[in-house]
């Protein structure tokens, strides 16, 4: 068990790089010992590569790793005692389910009567009992992602366990089942755990705090309240949220925001405008429809069920609005409102509070 | 739903048929009828029953020559595949030694087989050539065209030379084909770097392998132009395996009885052991 600090963090695939061939810049992190923490952003965002960096499978080309304030850098994966799950399940073809379990343990030579209990102990957690003694390779990929996953919870004494979306090869149905499986497990064993994902549904549900990353930085952190109510930056409002939130261009002047010809209040406090780009930030939740406000033409309406998505137009932009599937629904011409509260103005990209 | 009937499709086969009949069929049927005859040419032929399988079953001549072939053929296996993945394992797996690792080892395997006998033969000369001046240089005794041990040692030498490549290749060309995350898998789980070729390599390289082993067990089961080149069976018979013993008896001797019934037998040998051998490899890949 360990915290995790990571210090100015960044890296380059190619040996000599100028700072265009960075896939991971200026990383700070510090992550409490025992916390569940993920990583969310989309493919090529570089958070596997992060992840790779704390394991030690990769070494940085800049910046420091520390466990528990020791810096452990220049350690291999062995020596920083981590356990880490990939993306497909890797086992070992030729072992039984059993020896696939017992395999970290036997590398680390403890005593046989000490990896058979800690081997029952783990086949029990994740109902692996009654196929201890098949052969690996001939189990479906979710009884071979339960193996990956097993080999990193074997071990009680990690620092950390990672997961590199460990979900991609299994069923949706068992997907709910393995997820909180494994937030169980984290409350169960209470120990550091990193989960990678580009979806967000994954991210939101198995962490305490998530960091959402694009194109090598963090660009926010936070528990999944605060990406949602208040993303910090335009990426994190548009990634996160289904519908993603609506991110409108405005003009500021003297302070007040102007939206299509129409004053808008915000929770932004505008002291100063100096951004190349301003634009106001609404998530679709927090619109609604009224007898003034601002004027829009409906397009479209898609009922999900529980909830409608209407696209309305104005002044050539689209702006959604998510709706309970039992409001009734103007046609043609409508007025909306935004709800100060959940109104952010970003000055090029970054939240002014 | 009524199927149309149209016998004319039988035509578009009739060239497969054609052509195989005459390289395969004919051809083999021939021997099979030579195997239960006696002939003294002119198209006379006498019926001999099991005669010439009896013979050559019970023949010293032939257990000498299958235990030759049996002996090389298990040799340069047991060298040529560890050797093999060995040098598959050194290879580089990325940069501008990879073309020059696959160049150097394609070259062998471009060689004609009669042009690698000869190059051996005069490379393996006691008195001009290389190898075989330099051994003697050294202080070995060594002359391949009249002690049969040096004869052995030169033909399974130029075999491994000739044919460890093949075996290099389909490994390395194995080995490259495993994802990363089971390296890095093998790290975490702190795997010692025997432990990651017995549990993930060597798993992984098992059908790659297991062709590896039918092509060598099958081309060196049948390996006729090298050695007869290299040393023509010699001294004595110490290198006349099956190929050789065969020719002999069929164009040297004309005894086309005998030779037949051997040409079935061997070819018997070489398929029984290929199914059998294969039938193991992938019993338990059926299974799961």
């Amino acid at each position: 068990m360990a915290k995790i600090t990571l210090n100015n963090l960044s890296h380059s695939y190619v040996p000599d790089y100028t700072d265009a061939d960075l896939v991971l810049r200026d990383i700070n992190i510090d992550w409490k010992d025992g916390g569940a923490y993920a990583l969310l952003g989309p493919s090529g965002c570089g958070k596997t590569t992060l992840l790779n960096i704390i394991s030690g499978l990769i070494k940085p080309s800049k910046g420091d790793i520390l466990f528990d304030d020791k810096n452990v850098t220049s350690l291999n994966p062995v020596e920083r005692d981590i356990a880490q799950i990939f993306q497909f399940p890797v086992i070992y073809d030729t072992m039984t389910v059993y020896d696939n379990l017992a395999f970290p343990l036997k590398n680390r030579n403890l005593s046989d009567t000490e990896i058979d209990s800690k081997v029952r102990e783990i086949a029990e957690m994740l109902e692996l009992t009654s196929t201890l003694n098949n052969r690996a390779s001939g189990l479906t990929a979710d009884g071979k992602q339960k193996i990956s996953l097993g080999r990193g919870l074997v071990r009680s004494d990690v620092n950390v366990i990672m997961f590199d979306e460990p979900l991609t090869v299994i069923d949706p149905h068992l997907k709910w089942i393995l997820r909180s499986k494994l937030k169980e497990l984290h409350q169960k064993i209470n120990r550091t755990m990193i989960y990678v994902t580009h979806d967000q549904t994954e991210a939101l549900t198995f962490a305490d705090q998530v960091v959402v990353m694009h194109e090598g930085q963090i660009v926010q952190t936070g528990t999944p309240v605060e990406l949602f109510e208040k993303p910090k930056h335009t990426f994190v409002g548009h990634f996160i949220g289904s519908p993603g939130m609506n991110i409108l261009p405005c003009q500021i002047k003297n302070g007040q925001i102007n939206f299509a010809g129409q004053e808008i209040q915000s929770n932004s406090n505008i002291k100063k405008n100096n951004f190349k780009k301003t634009q106001l930030g609404i998530r679709p939740e927090f619109i609604n429809f009224s007898d003034k406000g601002i004027p829009v033409k409906i397009k479209r309406v898609s009922n999900t069920g529980r909830h409608k998505i209407i696209d309305t137009e104005c002044s050539g932009g689209t702006i959604k609005v998510l709706s309970n599937a039992s409001t009734e629904i103007p046609s043609g011409s409508a007025h909306i409102n935004f709800d100060q509260k959940y109104t952010y103005v970003y000055g090029d990209n970054w939240i002014i509070e | 739903m009524n199927k149309t009937i149209n016998q004319k499709a039988w035509f578009f086969v009739v060239p497969v048929f054609v052509l195989v009949a005459f390289n395969a069929a004919i051809p083999l049927m021939t021997v099979v009828n030579y195997s239960f005859q006696e002939t003294f040419g002119n198209n006379v032929f006498a019926w001999e029953g099991t005669r010439w399988f009896k013979q050559i079953l019970l023949s010293e001549r032939f257990h000498d020559a299958l235990g030759r072939q049996i002996a090389f053929t298990f040799i340069i296996l047991l060298i040529q595949i560890p050797l093999g993945i060995g040098i598959a394992l050194t290879m580089p797996k990325k940069g501008w030694g990879v073309p020059v690792c696959l160049i150097l080892m394609s070259m062998p395997l471009l060689i004609p087989w009669n042009v690698v006998g000869a190059m051996w033969n005069i490379f393996a000369l006691p008195d001009i050539g290389f190898l075989g001046y330099s051994l003697n240089a050294i202080g070995f005794d060594f002359n391949f065209t009249q002690q049969p041990g040096d004869a052995w040692f030169t033909t399974i030498l130029m075999d491994v030379w000739h044919w460890t490549s093949l075996v290099v290749l389909l490994s390395y060309a194995g080995l490259n084909s495993i994802q990363p995350a089971y390296y890095q898998a093998a790290e975490i789980d702190g795997a010692s770097r025997w432990a990651t070729f017995r549990y993930i390599e060597l798993p992984k390289m098992k059908k790659v392998l297991t062709l590896a082993i039918l092509l060598r067990f099958m081309d060196s089961f049948m390996i006729y132009t090298e050695p007869f080149v290299l040393t023509g069976g010699g001294p004595g018979n110490a290198t006349a395996f099956l190929s050789i013993d065969l020719v002999k008896m069929a164009l040297g001797q004309f005894d086309l009885g005998p030779a037949a019934a051997m040409s079935l037998i061997y070819f018997f040998i070489v398929l029984l052991v290929c199914w059998v051998f294969y039938s193991l490899m992938m019993k338990n890949e059926v299974r799961s």
